[in-house]
Parts: C-alpha cells; structure tokens; sequence
C-alpha cells in the first residue's frame, strides 16, 4: 500500500516536469505570436514575407531575402551533411568491423557536443579565407554557412540513420546475400530501401536543426540584406536577423523581429509535422509486416 | 526511489535559497551595472578594474549588447549607467542625461595589402552606397570592393550613417526612386543614403576588425581607439585620424562616448561616473587610443 503511494508521488513528480516541458512551449509560442503577428497583419502578411526591404528605422519590413536565405543555407546543409551522414551511416552498419565502429561512432557523436561558436570561429578562421582565395568572392557566403551546417548536423543524422538502419532485420540481409546479391546490390537495394523512411525522418530533424542554427550562421554567412545570387555571395538567415538586431530593437522594429521568430516557427513546424508523419507511417508499416 | 525523491527536494530547495539570497544581496552591495555600446565596453571594462583596485568594496559590472540596448536598459532600470557611442537623439535627450567621457574617431579601414590610402568623405559615401563598386574607381586594384558594416541600432553604425551617410544632402533625384513610408508624413523627404544591400553585417568592432584583416578587398568602419596597428586606417579628407586631430577637431567623422544616466544616480554609480572624469580615469582612455573630455 505504501508503495504504492510512493509510485502515484513519483508518477504526479514526472508529470509536472512533462507538463512544464509542454507549458513552456505553450508561453514561448503564444509569447512570439502575441508579439508578432499584429505587426505582420499591419505590414500585410504578403508585404512582411515578400519584400525584400528591411530599413527598419524607416518602417519597412520584408524578410524575403532572409527566407530565402535561411532555405538555401538549409539546402546546401543537406546537400553536403546529408550526403556526409549517410555514407557514414552506411559504413558504420554494413561494411565496417566492429572495432573500427567502436572508435568511429563515439567520434562522430562527439561532434555534437562541440559548441556552435567553435564551429563558427574555425569557419571564419579557416574556411572562409580559403573560399576567398580558391573560389573567390567575399568568403563569407552561402557555401561557407553550409559546410559548416553541414558537419554540425552531421552527428544527429548520422546516429538516428544508423538506428534506423539496424532495425531493418537481419533475415533481410541474410536473404538478399543468400539470393546471390553482392554487398554493395544488398545495401541499395534492400537495405536502404528497408530503413528509407527512418533516414528521411533523420534528415528531416537535421534540416530543422539547420534552420534554426543561429551563431555559427551568423560568423560565417556575412548576413547581407541581398538576396544571394550564387553559393559565393553572403547572406542572411531568419535566425541570424533576430540575434543580430535583437540587442538594439524597439517598436515596431522588436515586433517585426518577432514576426521573423513567427515564420521561422511555422517553417521549423512544417518541417517537424513531415517528420513526425514520416516515421509514424514507418511505424505503421512496420507494425503490418 | 528514495534518493530521487530527496534529488528533488534539495533541488526545489537550492532553487528557493538562491533566488532568495539574489533578492537580498540585491539590497545591499549590489554592484553598479553598465550596459550599452560595443565601443565603450573594453573601455569601461578598463575602467571598472582601474577603480576597483582603489575602492574594492565596489563592484561594477560590465555588459555589452549596444548602445541602443544600453539606453532601453536606462529606461527600464535595469542598469545604472548606459553605455552610448553616438550622441542622443532628441526624443532620449528628453529624458536622460548624457556624460560625454571621451571623444572617439571613427576609423574607416582597409586590408593592410590595400593600395588606397586616402577618401574624400563624398567617395567614402559612394562606396558605402554602392555606387562606387571597385576599387579601381577610386585608385586601387581592380577588384570588387566588400562591404563590412555593423548592424541596425549599433552606437557605431548611426555615427557613421550622421557623419558620412547623410553629411550632405544627395541629389534628390537618387532618393526619390526609394518613396519614404507612412512612418514620417508630412516631414521633408529624408534625403537618407543607405548602406548598401550588399553590405556585409557583422556584430561587434571586433568582428569587423577580423573581416578586415583577412579580406584584401574589405573596407569597413569602427571605432579608432581599437584598431590598432592590424589595420590600414584611411586619411579621410585629407587628415589622418591621430589623437590630436581628433581633438582638435581637424578630423570629419567623429563621436562622443557618454554614460547615460536618468534622473537621480545612485551614490555608487556616480562615484564610477566621478572617477572616469578624473585626470587619472581620463588617462587611462587616452592611454588606450581615446581623445579624454578634460
């Protein structure tokens, strides 16, 4: 009886914390909302993520370029940490010796827990002068922003991937080898196939992290008002605008920085709603077969 | 089990004993909070250390964030000395006094491998605007020129959109393709001459110092007691920025820095204030590149 006591305070313990963890997102969106939105319907929601003027001291706000800007960042993030993690992902399950993985996978996990600055600081000590030099242009651009988002979320996907690809069974594998397939035929054909769904669901939460990645962005990316013309001009991000002017704004400008928090939300919502339906599907398949 | 219940209690109860122990350290030897301009801050910071060697009792925290910052931290009270680099505009003039505790030029800088010496303030301008586009229009290599400019309410970025953006009235035709809003009606139409799209944003002196430093093709702005000797600084109308044409006022483009109070300070605060307008205080600015008030 006592014991059970004890496990009803234990359980209401737990679901306070839960609860506090779904109760600051509640304030933190109705917060941004509140803050954002009326400045937004006064711009025009069309205006407000159309235009390409940001003078706030003069009351114009259009956050197209740094839409634009955040989307092409992300672009190029997956292009080069997507392609990154799913090679690792795929060495690491299916052609390396378990020794190699157990040097290799706590290596890569490690590069999660370096902090955002450091990248930031190596892009602009390293990377950045050497765009300049072999690629020319300003540096600071749209590549150097992806490089450098590209190896940040290299960590996430890459272990989420290498989760989804061991939990294809083994009968799998062992029947395509049976079958005659070589390595490399079982990999792509059946393996990849198996576990396409839980990648897409690790990409998708490597995007959002992308998106959102704000200081690294903002040392290499050079948060231009222009819109980018190639993967050599600078940029600015939705992130990097808020932290940017965030120190100084007052009014209408505040307010319009909390309209970009409001897209950046329903951008990095729209991203985790993909996500969340893809792996439930992958759920469901997996609870048929 | 057990322990995970005790965890939580000695949590809830550290949590509880440290926000009631700020609340009362708060009362007594709270320290003097300066908040503001990036430009003032390393100054300040120097400052702070030289008077607290003579009055240890007293603790003064330093904070950046921007002048713009520092002035909104005045007026909500968060901080008992803001921190500007610009002089303040009429509606801040109002209700807050500005302490002028030094001059500062504003250095306009190049790559030190960067032929171009000298500007007229008009072709700085034309190069900020992006009117001028190569470094070729104004007698240097034939290359694209990169902007470097800080952000939207930095102290350093207004003096310089005061000093050079808008030092003279353009050409109405140049502002007339670019309609001025609702937000100033019937006013005269700003003759404003914007930074230029392309460019570059970044966040603080020091940022733009690195950018600078490792881009041939960069120029940029900031303020002149940090530069240093890592930088190319530009003669601008025919005169050098040195300390002495700074404060003889031969130099174009530059600013005071004040300690912005608001109504009565407190006794702490105004010790601080007292201290930096000393000689000794005034020295220690000139010392590090500044133009002292004395």
């Amino acid at each position: 009886m006592r014991q059970a006591a004890k496990d009803k305070c234990i359980s209401l313990i737990l679901l306070a914390v839960a609860m506090s963890a779904i109760a600051s997102l509640a304030m933190i969106a109705a917060f941004i909302f509140r803050e954002g939105l009326p400045i937004m319907m006064k711009v025009g929601v069309g205006k407000f993520l159309l235009s390409s003027d940001w003078y706030p001291q003069e009351g114009r706000f259009g956050i197209f370029p740094m839409i634009v800007g955040s989307l092409a960042v992300t672009a190029g993030a997956m292009v080069i940490g997507g392609t990154l993690s799913l090679a690792c992902a795929i060495l690491l399950t299916q052609f390396c010796p378990p020794k190699v993985v157990s040097i290799l996978k706590p290596c890569i996990e490690l590069l999660a827990g370096i902090p955002s600055v450091v990248y930031g600081f190596i892009g602009v000590v390293i990377l950045v002068p050497a765009i300049s030099r072999y690629l020319g242009g300003p540096g600071l651009s749209v590549l150097a922003a992806s490089v450098v988002l590209g190896v940040m979320i290299l960590p996430t996907v890459t272990s989420i991937s290498v989760d989804a690809l061991r939990a294809v069974p083994r009968s799998y594998r062992e029947g395509a080898i049976a079958l005659g397939a070589t390595e490399w035929q079982t990999t792509h054909r059946v393996m990849l196939k198996a576990a396409r769904s839980g990648i897409v669901a690790a990409m998708i939460l490597g995007m959002g992290r992308a998106v959102g990645e704000t200081m690294a962005v903002i040392m290499v990316a050079g948060n231009t008002l222009d819109l980018p013309h190639s993967i050599l001009a600078p940029v600015r991000t939705l992130t990097s605008n808020i932290a940017l002017e965030m120190g100084y704004a007052a009014g209408e400008h505040r307010r319009a920085l909390f309209a970009t928090g409001v897209t950046l939300f329903a951008i990095i919502m729209i991203l985790n709603t993909i996500a969340l339906t893809v792996s439930r599907r992958r759920a469901r398949k997996a609870g048929q077969s | 089990m057990k322990w995970i219940i005790a965890a939580f209690l000695a949590l809830a109860a550290a949590v509880v004993f440290v926000s009631i122990g700020a609340g009362w350290g708060g009362h007594r030897g709270k320290p003097v909070v300066c908040i503001g301009s990036t430009s003032v801050e390393p100054f300040a910071e120097m400052l702070a250390e030289e008077f607290q060697h003579k009055d240890p009792n007293l603790s003064i925290d330093v904070q950046g964030g921007g002048s713009t910052a520092g002035i909104q931290a005045i007026l909500e009270g968060i901080a008992d000395i803001g921190m500007c680099s610009r002089s303040l505009n009429p509606p801040e003039a109002a209700k807050l006094r500005g302490i002028p505790i030094a001059l500062d030029g504003l250095a306009v800088v190049v790559n030190k491998s960067n032929p171009v010496t000298a500007l007229t303030r008009d072709q700085v301008r034309a190069i900020f605007s992006g009117e001028v586009a190569r470094w070729s229009e104004v007698g240097g290599a034939d290359e694209p020129i990169d902007l470097i400019t800080r952000e939207e309410g930095s102290g350093t970025r207004e003096a310089f959109m005061k000093l050079v953006m808008e030092a003279k009235v353009a050409p109405p035709a140049a502002a007339a393709s670019q309609p001025s809003t609702a937000s100033a009606p019937a006013a005269a139409p700003p003759p404003v001459v914007r930074i230029s799209r392309k460019a570059m944003t970044q966040e603080s002196n020091g940022a733009v110092k690195e950018l600078v430093k490792h881009n041939r093709r960069a120029i940029g702005y900031m303020s002149l007691g940090l530069v240093h000797d890592e930088l190319k600084i530009i003669t601008v109308d025919g005169v050098h920025p040195t300390a002495e044409a700074v404060r003889s006022k031969q130099y174009p483009l530059m600013r005071p820095f004040l300690f912005v109070v608001r109504g009565t300070v407190r006794p702490a605060a105004q010790d601080f204030i007292d201290y930096v307008l000393t000689p000794e205080g005034q020295h220690v600015l000139e010392k590090e590149g500044l133009v002292g008030v004395r």
